[in-house]
């Protein structure tokens, strides 16, 4: 077994040897030209499937839920704040769009650039760019009031923290269908959930059809290099650099003129914008709202993509994202889950969905505890053991 | 040099020309007295030592100074400003820097970017300047690079090592990268925490050479918690003494090591 080990560690030794020489001979413009051939590749993408593929129906999904895994990476990865609500903001991002653009309030009859086939239906009916933005004040701003009473915590107390953060939004999206705002108007529809969301509307093209999946596909994949974009700028900013610096030691990190709590909210203002972001989008493309989408196990679902990611690394995080997506969405419900049955077996695959899933975290544990493609420094934390050192009983009062 | 040995005790400290002042700071750990009512004048442009016997308040009375903590009672004035209550980011801003006793580098980061981390307090780019990479933040990016370039070579660390983790980096660079971190924040003050602790005698000799080369090239005022007497008479002006919390002597350096308080302290009592 010893020999095996030391076997596989000569093998990754030579592959990092080989690695670091073909990367020393690429050219400097070739992470450009990759990120460009990535790009042309996602935006034709769809061309390769049907209107009504069932893969790019999982694929659009993957996109939304890689928006929230790097969203929640700006909080985990980059500012080492250990979010187990995220799921939150997936609701209030998804309400926000059951709320402003569905005949949800039937007291109401508000319309803000929306398609002419709605105008004549009650309730708030904005337009999608509208939801979004107002997603992302909403988000944010929760964001940062959760991240508030977490200022003073550190580890595993901002994380129990959060958790029951998302499950007070858990909470109020069940009971909000008993929460009245007068003329029989009600917080949240409960389990019943808020239908018949509108479809995205784009002036002067119309409204999306939903069964026509390549233009959802575009908008989402808009929204990813959005937060492609925003995440890999802030890696490389001042508060990029800030986050890390906290990350590794608080003391340190504001001894040196980092202000502690704006800096950690504006992480988890960031974080949850993403959330809100992609929670608008798929209330807007499944379309409703209900209030059974938004439990615990879908805050370690977008967690577990980071983590097997790459905690911090944006392509990590991407790959992770998509991976796990992919086999919720499609690789256990559509290809696989036909398997136990042929062979005599009483079961399918989804009702053992959630095992497998933790026979693949645990797997990637022991085997590649850093993630997939995880950040250098990381690498260095997990691997080689270079521990971030902050036991010190000093604790910054600020 | 005059022999100053007025303790103030008035509770507000007045606006003079120290650049720091202490009046009366007294701390206190849930009933454990840390540092008792001591009062403490910086002149700029002076080399100042704290010495005491380990556990006697320095570090404490240092991270009230820094606002890591804030003091039970007393006043303490930076410049003529009030910075009891204040934050540390935002005492760092108005010109105090420090290293620590066991050094705090970022470790997971380069040396070079620990040093870009003491230039935050001096920089602007906010969350937009950090996603859009405005020309005005690039430039500042690059200034900001590049002005921690030329603190790693003028503290002497060989280039070939500026981009290596803080925690590959040998002892001595590490201690080096975090004097540089220091300066980075472009302090008045520059409060050490036993910069020679674990060096060797020719070390310490070079890092005392080099503290009045900082004092005198970049017109800096040292206030250090030391150790090793040598270094300590080598290079302060003046010398405060804390010994369980209360100060017991101050003065010049020649005059504290004859004081009879301070050799007890030290070596106990002579029965």
């Amino acid at each position: 077994m010893e020999e095996l080990i030391a076997q596989v560690g000569e093998w990754r030794d030579a592959w990092r040897v080989r690695r670091q020489a073909i990367e020393s001979r690429l050219p400097r413009w070739w992470s450009r030209a990759l990120a460009g051939g990535l790009i042309v590749f996602g935006a034709a993408f769809p061309f390769f499937f049907t209107q009504g593929s069932g893969f790019l129906n999982a694929t659009i999904t993957a996109l939304a839920y890689a928006v929230m895994a790097l969203g929640l990476n700006v909080v985990v990865g980059f500012a080492g704040l250990l979010d187990l609500g995220y799921v939150a903001f997936y609701a209030l991002g998804a309400y926000t769009a059951g709320w402003f653009s569905s005949e949800f309030f039937f007291n109401e009859h508000v319309h803000l650039i929306a398609s002419a086939h709605v105008s004549h239906l009650i309730g708030f009916h904005f337009n999608f760019i509208i939801v979004l933005a107002i997603a992302i004040v909403i988000t944010a701003g929760f964001g940062a009031v959760i991240g508030l009473p977490t200022l003073r915590l550190r580890g595993d107390y901002i994380a129990i923290v959060t958790l029951a953060f998302g499950e007070i939004i858990d909470r109020v999206a069940i009971n909000g269908q008993s929460v009245h705002l007068g003329g029989g108007q009600t917080l949240t529809a409960g389990s019943i959930g808020i239908s018949s969301i509108d479809p995205i509307y784009i002036p002067g093209l119309g409204s999306f059809d939903p069964l026509h999946l390549r233009p959802w596909y575009w908008v989402v994949f808009a929204i990813l290099l959005l937060v492609l974009f925003v995440n890999v700028s802030l890696r490389d900013s001042r508060l990029g650099r800030a986050w890390i610096a906290l990350r590794e030691d608080e003391v340190a990190a504001v001894s040196m003129g980092i202000p502690l709590v704006r800096t950690k909210l504006m992480a988890y203002a960031i974080g949850a914008a993403f959330g809100g972001m992609s929670g608008a989008f798929l209330a807007s493309f499944v379309p409703d709202v209900s209030s059974d989408q938004f439990r615990f196990s879908f805050s370690i679902f977008i967690l577990s993509m980071i983590i097997v990611g790459g905690l911090g690394s944006i392509w990590g995080v991407m790959l992770g994202a998509m991976l796990l997506s992919y086999i919720n969405q499609y690789l256990i419900p559509d290809v696989l889950n036909g398997i136990p049955g042929d062979l005599g077996l009483n079961f399918s695959l989804t009702d053992i969905g959630l095992g497998i899933y933790g026979f693949l975290l645990v797997l990637v544990m022991v085997l590649r505890p850093q993630g997939l493609l995880p950040e250098r420094r990381r690498r260095l934390e997990l691997v080689e053991g270079i521990g971030v050192g902050d036991t010190e009983l000093e604790t910054p009062q600020a | 040099m005059s022999v100053q040995t007025d303790v103030r005790s008035d509770a507000r400290p007045e606006v003079t020309a120290a650049l720091l002042q202490a009046a009366d700071v007294y701390k206190e750990f849930g009933g454990l007295v840390a540092v008792n009512n001591v009062s403490f004048v910086v002149e700029p442009h002076s080399i100042v030592s704290i010495i005491g016997p380990n556990g006697a308040g320095k570090t404490t009375f240092f991270n009230m100074l820094t606002g890591l903590y804030k003091p039970t009672s007393g006043r303490i004035a930076f410049d003529g400003r009030d910075i009891t209550r204040a934050r540390p980011d935002r005492i760092t801003g108005m010109g105090v820097a420090r290293t620590f006793q066991n050094i705090r580098l970022f470790s997971a980061m380069s040396a070079l970017e620990n040093v870009m981390i003491g230039r935050h307090a001096r920089t602007k780019a906010g969350l937009f300047g950090s996603i859009f990479h405005a020309p005005w933040v690039r430039r500042e990016e690059r200034v900001t690079r590049e002005r921690a370039r030329e603190l790693l070579e003028y503290v002497g660390l060989q280039p070939a090592a500026f981009g290596r983790l803080a925690a590959e980096l040998s002892y001595g660079d590490q201690r080096r990268v975090e004097i540089a971190r220091a300066l980075a924040c472009e302090p008045k003050l520059l409060l050490l925490d036993e910069p020679t602790a674990g060096m060797n005698p020719q070390e310490s000799a070079a890092l005392t050479d080099f503290m009045r080369k900082l004092r005198n090239e970049l017109e800096l005022t040292i206030l250090l918690i030391e150790h090793d007497m040598k270094v300590v008479m080598d290079v302060s002006e003046r010398v405060t003494v804390l010994d369980h919390g209360e100060k017991i002597a101050e003065g010049p350096a020649a005059e504290v090591r004859t004081n009879p308080r301070v050799i007890e302290a030290y070596l106990g009592k002579q029965d």
